[in-house]
């Protein structure tokens, strides 16, 4: 299978899944539209954590962060902070705070990435696990302009926001459910076109080749600092945009909306979901969302036998459940579920020996 | 003399790259015996196969019974070996490198044995709390050879002893090598891409070729054949 | 005035050395198990509070006494550390980075949630062996608690380092975290050596959270802010260092307590209760800017 056909055939699935995406609404309730919304969420911070762990190789605990960064841009932007003794009087639309949540976060990612250059594996995964803990402290801190331990609501101005009232578009009127999923899903699938130009081309290259050896790539004469601050920015870019969509889904946001927890399942969401490829980010985003649902006996848990099912309800039950499921997953699918499907797929198009890596 | 160790037509690889296909060769007890060759002959990992650190397939025999098993058990059933780049445990003091090379020992007689092996390196006794990090090569060298040593082996496997040493310092290592086999009946196994002094060091030698034994006889056969010297052992 | 500050001042560093020690203890347990088998264990914290559960279900539920409860946890413990490591990490060891920090991520959730599951989720009490008496020598009122967490971390921390310097199974564990393909040309059998590591980390954790839950109350989350407080003391004193996740612990312990101490006088009054976290974080981040390799440790060679 030449390269032509492949990305041919790439091209027509990525179609078939916009056009999926685009009726799935009209077949499903209006509160699982909400549900999908957030599984689109969190592929948006999902595609920018895979840019920087799947593609420079830098691991990230500490990704929550950068949406909290996001969420808090965008609430603050909305609802303004000047109850609380703050400069900013809000009143900007929901959906034209996202580039600049986006851009806020990129900016603190760029500023991260480039100390960040100092470290490698385990210690920046420490030193991004240190930044994710700290934030909810340190929110909580500025207190005039984050609003400190209550937060920000942005109930009080519907008007601004979509994820309320009923929003006309296009002559027809959404429900905020599917307003939001709609909203969600398209910054989703744009999101990774994006992402895909940014990686076929030099940039990505210089990505892989950061990952694949750093001293080979230095010795080729790739930028080791330019590129890896660039892919914390674009990552935390990303995970911002994710932010204040998910503050936009929830109307309000405090200390507690982005805590230590997220930072964790996102680097879960990427691993389970395979480095790479959009398939598995999908499956990610959709383990992050779903599995702690499962494991507390909905869903697909209501697959499970009864007695099973009663004693994980017990508290702490399903974060047994959470625990072992992702061990396990660790040992039988290293690569993640998008690493079952590459395999799938070669082992389809593969008809001579054609070097991997 | 009896046959201490045998080879019979072992095979070993790395992933896709078949390392040996087909050595077989023979130690006998007392004898110090050179593995000579090119690079990537695969003088290495014959020592791996023998000490278990590689997997292979083919029959290995130390005194008549199987070899099985990883390095740990290749090291209880007497197997010292010295690996290139020497190991020493460089965070370690040199008194405890040497306490290492005795731990497959149950018996007690391990602080005699060190002053055993300091009659043959009397500096390892002086400076036996320096970091063995901190040696120079020739000596970290020797200290491999001395922590060999204190396993009291049947058979002792040395990997290019040579290699990043002064002349001078491999010739005093392989005549300590000499006297330690003369003395107490050491018997060696020596891999080397110096072949000149690896033949003056051992009485037998085979001569490796792409995985195969391509070449053996005595060393004073070998050192005497001019065409052999030239065409296989490059002098 | 001068006196009391002076003994309020002492007292800070008295009680700064008793949770230094606890830092130290934890810190250790996350140093032998980096060295030995390169993983930064996030679930240490958690083990913790387990094997404290344990103790305290022997003492609450079942009438042990606490000197033979000790014993028994401590036993647990340190079958339950060589276990996990067999089980659970010894499959994935050669692994990426990334498959083993998920790996430890997948046990702290577990545990965490295993402890809740059996147990529940309200605070319990668990006796300190110490007593609640205080004494004063010299003016400064110090928790007999105090005095004996100090005893007994640095008691442990020496019979520790005498296991390792002195000892066959000492020198065979230094030799396989360090250079592993040579220890096993030794006959060390590696793998379980590094079993025995995770054993001995599962067994400070225990000390560390018997030690702490008298103090802050036994609950499910007890150990999470020590956990970053001792990786703070890890990373400060070098991540492979015992020595320094020792010193790097008691620095910890006295530091926090000193900027409690001084905000009060109007000097770093910036300096809230709620700061102590971040400020560990700080300390974290500011070491591996400044200098990864921490007080004790080797830089990095970066082989070509």
């Amino acid at each position: 299978m030449s390269p032509r056909t492949q990305r041919a055939i790439g091209f027509v699935a990525f179609a078939c899944f916009v056009a999926f995406v685009a009726v799935l609404p009209a077949f499903v309730s209006d509160f699982k539209a909400r549900e999908y919304a957030y599984v689109a969420i969190f592929l948006i911070a999902l595609l920018g954590l895979n840019v920087l762990t799947g593609y420079t190789g830098q691991i990230s605990l500490g990704h929550g962060a950068f949406m909290a960064i996001g969420g808090y841009t965008t609430a603050i932007l909305m609802a303004g902070n000047e109850q609380f003794g703050g400069p900013i009087s809000g009143g900007l639309k929901d959906v034209w705070t996202l580039p600049i949540a986006g851009l806020v976060a990129g900016l603190v990612g760029l500023a991260f990435g480039l100390p960040a250059l100092r470290l490698s594996g385990l210690y920046l995964a420490l030193a991004t696990f240190a930044i994710a803990v700290a934030m909810p402290s340190t929110v909580k801190r500025f207190e005039e302009w984050t609003g400190g331990g209550t937060g920000i609501q942005v109930f009080a101005t519907p008007e601004l926001t979509g994820s309320i009232t009923n929003v006309h578009v296009l002559g027809r009127t959404l429900t905020p459910n599917d307003w939001m999923y709609y909203l969600s899903w398209s910054i989703a699938l744009v999101a990774f076109a994006v992402a895909w130009l940014i990686l076929r081309g030099r940039t990505g290259r210089a990505f892989r080749a950061v990952r694949d050896s750093e001293t080979a790539a230095v010795s080729s004469g790739v930028s080791l600092a330019r590129y890896k601050t660039l892919a914390f920015g674009v990552s935390a870019a990303y995970a911002g945009v994710a932010g204040g969509l998910f503050v936009i889904a929830s109307a309000f946001v405090n200390p507690d909306t982005f805590p230590v927890a997220l930072s964790i399942f996102l680097l879960v969401g990427i691993v389970v979901g395979g480095l790479g490829g959009l398939s598995g980010l999908v499956f990610g985003a959709i383990f992050v969302y779903y599995l702690p649902l499962w494991s507390q006996g909905q869903d697909l848990g209501s697959l499970l036998p009864d007695r099973i099912v009663e004693e994980t309800q017990k508290p702490g039950g399903p974060a047994i459940v959470y625990g072992i499921v992702l061990i396990l997953l660790m040992f039988v699918l290293p690569n993640g579920v998008g690493g079952l499907f590459r395999r799938a797929g070669q082992l389809l198009g593969r008809r001579r020996y054609s070097p991997r890596k | 003399m009896t046959t201490l160790l045998e080879l019979d037509r072992v095979a070993a690889r790395y992933g896709p790259v078949q390392a040996l296909s087909d050595v077989s060769l023979v130690v006998r007890e007392g004898e110090v015996v050179a593995v000579l060759g090119a690079n990537g002959a695969g003088k290495t990992t014959t020592l791996r196969a023998i000490s278990g650190t590689v997997s292979r397939t083919g029959g290995i025999e130390l005194e008549g019974k199987q070899l099985k098993g990883g390095p740990e058990a290749a090291a209880r059933a007497g197997i010292a070996h010295v690996p290139e780049g020497r190991g020493t445990f460089v965070d370690l003091t040199v008194t405890e490198n040497l306490r290492l090379g005795a731990y497959a020992r149950r018996d007690r007689s391990v602080k005699a044995d060190v002053k055993r092996v300091g009659e043959y390196f009397p500096w390892m006794v002086e400076r036996g709390s320096q970091r063995a990090g901190t040696l120079s090569g020739g000596e970290q060298q020797m200290l491999a050879l001395g922590r060999a040593l204190m396993s009291r082996p049947r058979l002792m496997l040395l990997d290019e002893p040579s290699l990043g040493l002064a002349p001078l310092i491999v010739r005093e290592f392989f005549r300590i090598v000499r006297r330690l086999n003369e003395d107490e009946g050491l018997t060696v196994l020596v891999v080397e891409q110096d072949a000149r002094i690896a033949l003056a060091a051992s009485s037998r030698a085979y001569v490796l070729e792409v995985g195969r034994v391509a070449l053996t006889g005595t060393s004073a056969e070998l050192r005497d054949d001019e065409s052999i010297r030239r065409s296989y052992l490059g002098y | 005035m001068i006196l009391a500050a002076f003994s309020d001042f002492m007292q800070q560093v008295v009680s700064g050395l008793a949770s230094g020690g606890i830092y130290a203890l934890l810190a250790l347990a996350l140093v032998i198990i980096h060295r030995s088998t390169g993983v930064i264990n996030f679930a240490q914290g958690e083990m913790a509070t387990l094997s404290t559960y344990i103790a305290w279900a022997l003492i609450a539920h079942h009438g042990w006494r606490y000197g033979p409860a000790f014993v028994a946890t401590l036993a647990v413990s340190f079958v339950g550390g060589v276990g996990i490591h067999r089980v659970v990490i010894r499959p994935v060891e050669r692994g990426s980075v990334l498959r083993i920090v998920i790996v430890t991520i997948g046990l702290l959730v577990a545990i965490n949630g295993f402890v809740i599951w059996e147990w529940g989720g309200e605070p319990q009490q668990l006796q300190s062996p110490f007593g609640t008496d205080t004494y004063t020598i010299g003016g400064v009122v110090v928790a007999a608690h105090d005095i004996g967490t100090i005893v007994v971390a640095l008691g442990i921390v020496f019979l520790l380092w005498a296991l390792f310097q002195f000892t066959k199974v000492g020198l065979a564990l230094r030799a396989a975290a360090v250079n592993p393909e040579e220890a096993r040309l030794v006959g060390v059998r590696v793998s379980w050596m590094l079993a025995l590591g995770w054993g001995l980390a599962a067994l400070l954790g225990a000390v560390a959270g018997m030690l702490t839950a008298p103090t802050v109350g036994l609950d499910p989350n007890m150990m999470a802010a020590v956990l970053i407080y001792s990786f703070a003391a890890a990373v400060l004193g070098g991540i492979d260092s015992p020595l320094g996740a020792v010193v790097g612990g008691l620095l910890i312990g006295v530091l926090l307590n000193m900027l409690s101490y001084l905000s009060q006088y109007g000097i770093f009054d910036w300096f809230t209760e709620e700061l102590r976290l971040p400020m560990a974080l700080l300390v974290i981040l500011g070491v591996l800017l400044v200098r990864p390799q921490g007080m004790f440790g080797q830089p990095e060679v970066k082989r070509v």
